[in-house]
Formats: C-alpha cells, structure tokens, sequence
C-alpha cells in the first residue's frame, strides 16, 4: 500500500535519475557475495583434495573433489563426544535460561511486588559493573571448583540479565487485566506466569532461546580456561580453536611437508579444519533462516524502550 | 486472598503500608512472587557481586596458597608497577584504538545499509539480503579467525584480487605486521555483526510516518534528501540510546578476535587489556597486577558510561540510568 503511495511521484518527478534502483540492487548483491565468498570458500576447501588445496587459490567450487576430511574427522570418535557434550551444554542451557528468565522478568514485571525496585536495580547494575576476568576465574575455579566438570558450562551461564530486561519490557507490554482477571479467579503467581503469561511471550522467548542456544553453541573459553585438561568435556568449537592453532603454527611446516606426505595421506591440516568448520556452524547456519521472523520481532520490542 | 488484595492496593497507593503491615509480613504474603525472583537475586550475589571482593587482593601480593588476609598488603604498588609498564600501556592504547574503530564503523556502516535496504521495493530481495547479512552473526569467532586467516593470508583470496587490480605488486602480509591489526579486527567485526545490527535500525525506520515522505515529497525531495531529512532524523532516538550503551561499553573491544588472531609477532598490537590480565593473572599467576588491571578497566568503563548518561541527559535524550 505504502510502497504504491510513495512509488508513483518518484517515478513522474525523477524518471531522470531512476538508475538508483539499479545501482543500489548492484550494490546489494555484491554485498551478499563478499558476505558469502569466505563461507563458500570454506566449504569449496573442506571438499577439496588435502595436498591440493595447500598449494591455495581455491575459490568458490573445489579444483579436486574429495570427502577424504570428511571421513577422517568422522572415524575420530572425539567428534561424537564433542557433538553430544555441546548438543547437551545447548539444550540445558537454553531451557534452563529460558525459564529462569521469564520467570524472574515476570516476578519483575508486577507493579505492585515490595521487592521489585531494589532486585530491578541490583541486575540493571551487574550489566555495567564487572569484577572481571580474574576474579571470576577464582570464584569458579577455587571457591566453586567447578572446573574438570560439565557444571562449570551450566552454573554460571543461568541468567543474562540484558535477556531478563528485553523479556520484562515485552511482558510490561501486554494487558494488565490479564493478570488482574487472573488474580480475582484466585490464581497464585506461578500459575499466572506459567498458564498466562509464558504462552504469550513466545516470540520473545523464542529470542531470547536463539541468543542464548547460539552463544552456548559458539562458546570455547570456558573450555579452554576450566576444562583443558579434560578431553571428554571438550566441545565442538573448542576441538576447532586447538585446530586452529596448530596449523597457523606449522603453517610453513604443512607447507614443505605436503609433498612428503602426499603419498601417505590425503588430508592435511587445511582440509581438516574446514571440514571441522562446515560440521560445526553447519546445525545453526540451516536452523536460523526459519526464526528470523521471531528475532527480528523480539530485538525490534525489547529495543523499543532500549 | 483478601489480604494479599488490600496489601497489593496500599502498595500501590505509597508507603502508607509500612504503618499498616510490617515490610517481612508483605514480602510472606507476596512469597510466590519472591519464590521466583529472591534465589536469582542470591545467584547474582554469587556470581556478579561476590567476585568483587576478590578487588581487595590487587592491593596485596597475593598468593592463593596463602589464607586471604595473612597476605603481605602492598597499597597501590600494584598499579604503579603497570603503569610503569610499556606492555600495559600498550594494551591500554590497542584496547582503546580497537574500541573506537568499532564504535565508528559499527554506527555508520549498519545504518547506511538500513537506509538502502530500506530503498528496495522487492519484498523478496530484500528479504534474501537480510538474511544472507545475518549469515555470519551465528559464527562463532573461532570460525570467523579461521576464515579471516585463509582470506587474508598472503595466498588468499584479498590478495589475490590486489595482484590482479595492481593495487600492489607483491602480497601484502595481513596478518604478520602489526600495523594492520586494528583495521583487520575492525573489517572482520563490520563483515561478522553489520547485517545483524540493521535489525533494530530497520524497526525505528518502519516506525516513521508515511505522511511525513509524502510532505517531503510535495517540498519536492528527492530519493537522497529524504533519507537524510526524514530517515536520518527517525532513527536518531535508537542511535542515541545504542551510542550510550556502547560508550559504556567502550573497553570491550571485543576479546575473542584478539586472543585467537593475535599471535606473536603482532602482539603489540593485538594485546587488549583483557588479554594482558589473562596473560599475567592465569598463565604467569601473579593474580594481584592482574585483578589490579582488570579494576582499571572496569572504573574506567564505569567513568565512561555515567559521563555519556550524563551528556545525554543535558542534550535532553532519552538515558538508560
């Protein structure tokens, strides 16, 4: 309706200069190319023939095709504990957060709650002041010795209070004889936020479930910091960030040995981590298309009242 | 039930009700609501402000082997020593360079997109560019540095296409000298999170009243005038509460990018503050200089933010406080 409304005087006042269209969907796709080259190339290098992607220059399809990394990656058994410790430390971690922050955002939400202003205040707070990197290391690593445990993924990672405060605006959002009517019937407040509430906030759930899943799915230093030492907790990326290291390290060294090694194996470091790269980014990168139209309404709500 | 009904109004009146009924007997009646927040209350006591106590050690020479207070009190000796040192400082000036040129290119880059997608009249093409934009948000950093490393290596795709204009006639090396960190880290992070950002710059101009492109138009404003007259100025709310937000977050220039790309030989310019706590704190475990550098960063990000809420509220915006 509006795109007619506006469409029609531009076209009569400046048919003259109506390259713009052009100009800017050119502008566009090249946009999307140099956003997709670097994506493309990866999976073009993960498909390709180890010894002969180390000589470079592979572009967006593969010079000699090969699921050899593939196949080496997936007869290592430490990439199927890797994918159950991350698909677990996801799952938890989103449903937990989920529910706790609902819940808190809603307790948050009642005007009339003697507590609210001071719980408010105490987790606008924590969003400026940090104690930092060390002190949180020791309060995890010494006083909770939560490191070498699946725990240390789960126990610090319940609540994000940016979460809380984008779910609480949506919640202060809806109407208030909701919860009055609710009230009158003689409803508790779980009952309240479980049966009322939590149904109508879907799409700002289903935001704050993609934040949350896509940091778990993503996350390595926890690894790196508490859970070195132990392989069996070790997760996706973190099994990708020690691949990265050690071919920038013996980048030169891949490079003479390749010729060495041609005639043994047909995977080299290069190959290997694109493929790790492609199996680890691959479940997030086919689910998000499908919620795009949660996010970008929860992110528009919550950033109404910043 | 009638209770509970008579305190939720007194409440909501003021604080007659502290006459009425004591604040622990409110609180009992209101249990449920309690329930659901007081433990979370107690969980960021633990885990948001219990760690600040470990500050007090940046004025000690703390040793964890050593019970906390039969530590040697050392007064600021700490910070003198950082201060004195060249490697902090240098973090310092990466973490606040590296900052800044985020800042720059993360405001000026998503909304000019905004403003030309919101040009396009194809529902279904701009829908494909939104979501192709998105794409690398959901990568993880260690991901992204793997990628940056292949694109920019000296055989990579950057170069290969800086041969072939003959911008250069020899490969430029990306990532082995210094000089070029900054800016790397600042195109990695305008390619990882620019589409992202348009998300909220696109909501705040859906927002704008057609009526006021139509009056521009009878004014007789053209494609450009509009988006700089009615656009622009639509979006200025959402610009300044995003530009205090991230004042406030002006030393976190992000730690991931720094820590996988960083290696040696760009080291000095790669070093944020972050990376050096981490560095003394965990790998060479003198814990008091690291806390010590890390209570530096936070009062300064705390300095920072209260001036911009501050300056906001003179200008007469909208502040987060």
């Amino acid at each position: 309706m509006t795109d007619k409304r506006i469409a029609m005087p531009i076209r009569t006042t400046y048919h003259k200069r109506s390259i713009f269209p052009w100009v800017n969907a050119c502008a566009m796709i090249l946009l999307m190319f140099v956003t997709l080259y670097p994506v493309l190339n990866t999976v073009a290098i993960s498909f390709n023939d180890g010894t002969d992607a180390v000589r470079g220059g592979i572009g967006l399809w593969p010079r000699v095709f090969s699921t050899k990394s593939y196949e080496t990656i997936f007869q290592d058994e430490i990439i199927y504990n890797a994918f159950f410790i991350t698909i677990s430390r996801t799952v938890i971690q989103t449903v937990l957060n989920v529910i706790i922050t609902s819940m808190l955002a809603f307790a948050l939400s009642r005007r009339e709650y003697v507590l609210r202003k001071f719980i408010t205040t105490a987790f606008v707070l924590t969003m400026y002041i940090n104690a930092g990197l060390i002190p949180n290391y020791l309060l995890l690593q010494r006083t909770l010795g939560l490191s070498k445990s699946f725990w240390v993924y789960i126990v610090p990672t319940m609540l994000s209070c940016f979460n809380m405060i984008v779910t609480r605006t949506f919640i202060l959002g809806l109407p208030e004889a909701l919860v009055e009517s609710g009230r009158i019937d003689g409803a508790g407040d779980f009952y309240l936020f479980w049966r009322i509430i939590f149904p109508l906030c879907m799409p700002v759930v289903a935001t704050v479930a993609l934040f949350v899943a896509v940091g778990a799915w993503n996350s390595w230093f926890d690894t790196h910091l508490y859970n070195a030492g132990k392989v069996q907790l070790h997760t996706l990326q973190y099994l990708l960030k020690m691949k990265l290291a050690t071919t920038t390290n013996s980048a030169n060294a891949a490079m003479t040995s390749a010729d060495a090694a041609a005639s043994t194996t047909l995977t080299t470091p290069v190959t290997i981590r694109a493929a790790i790269t492609v199996v680890s980014a691959a479940p997030i990168v086919v689910i998000y298309p499908f919620l795009q139209r949660y996010f970008v309404v929860g992110l528009s709500v919550g950033s109404v009242k910043g | 039930m009638r209770n509970a009904k008579a305190t939720v109004l007194s409440a909501a009146k003021g604080d007659v009700t502290f006459q009425k009924e004591p604040f622990i007997k409110q609180v009992w009646q209101q249990r449920q609501l309690a329930l659901m927040s007081v433990p979370m209350f107690l969980y960021i006591c633990l885990f948001n402000y219990f760690p600040l106590w470990g500050w007090i050690t940046a004025f000690m020479n703390y040793k964890p082997a050593v019970p906390l207070f039969e530590n040697q009190w050392v007064g600021l000796k700490n910070f003198e020593w950082l201060f004195s040192k060249p490697e902090f400082l240098g973090a310092v000036r990466n973490t606040f360079a590296m900052a800044a040129i985020n800042l720059v290119f993360g405001f000026v880059f998503p909304i000019l997109l905004a403003l030309f997608l919101n040009e396009i009249r194809s529902i279904r093409f701009k829908r494909t560019v939104q979501t192709v934009t998105y794409l690398p948000h959901f990568l993880s950093w260690v991901i992204v540095v793997g990628i940056a490393q292949t694109i920019f290596a000296s055989d990579g795709a950057i170069n290969q296409l800086i041969l072939a204009l003959g911008i250069s006639k020899s490969p430029i090396f990306f990532l082995g000298e210094g000089k070029y960190f900054w800016w790397l880290v600042g195109a990695i992070n305008v390619w990882k999170e620019c589409g992202w950002n348009t998300i909220i710059y696109l909501a705040a101009i859906s927002a704008i009243d057609p009526a006021l492109y139509e009056a521009a138009e009878m004014d007789g404003a053209g494609r450009f005038k509009k988006m700089l007259h009615i656009a622009l100025p639509g979006i200025r709310s959402t610009f300044m509460v995003l530009l205090i937000m991230n004042i406030g977050y002006l030393m976190e220039a992000g730690f991931e990018i720094q820590y996988l790309m960083g290696q040696n030989v760009v080291m000095d310019w790669s070093q944020t503050i972050d990376i050096f706590a981490l560095k003394y704190g965990i790998t060479k475990g003198q814990y008091s200089r690291a806390i010590a550098a890390g209570i530096f960063k936070s009062l300064v990000s705390i300095a920072l933010m209260i001036s911009a809420n501050f300056t906001a509220k003179r200008l007469g915006e909208d502040t987060l406080l």
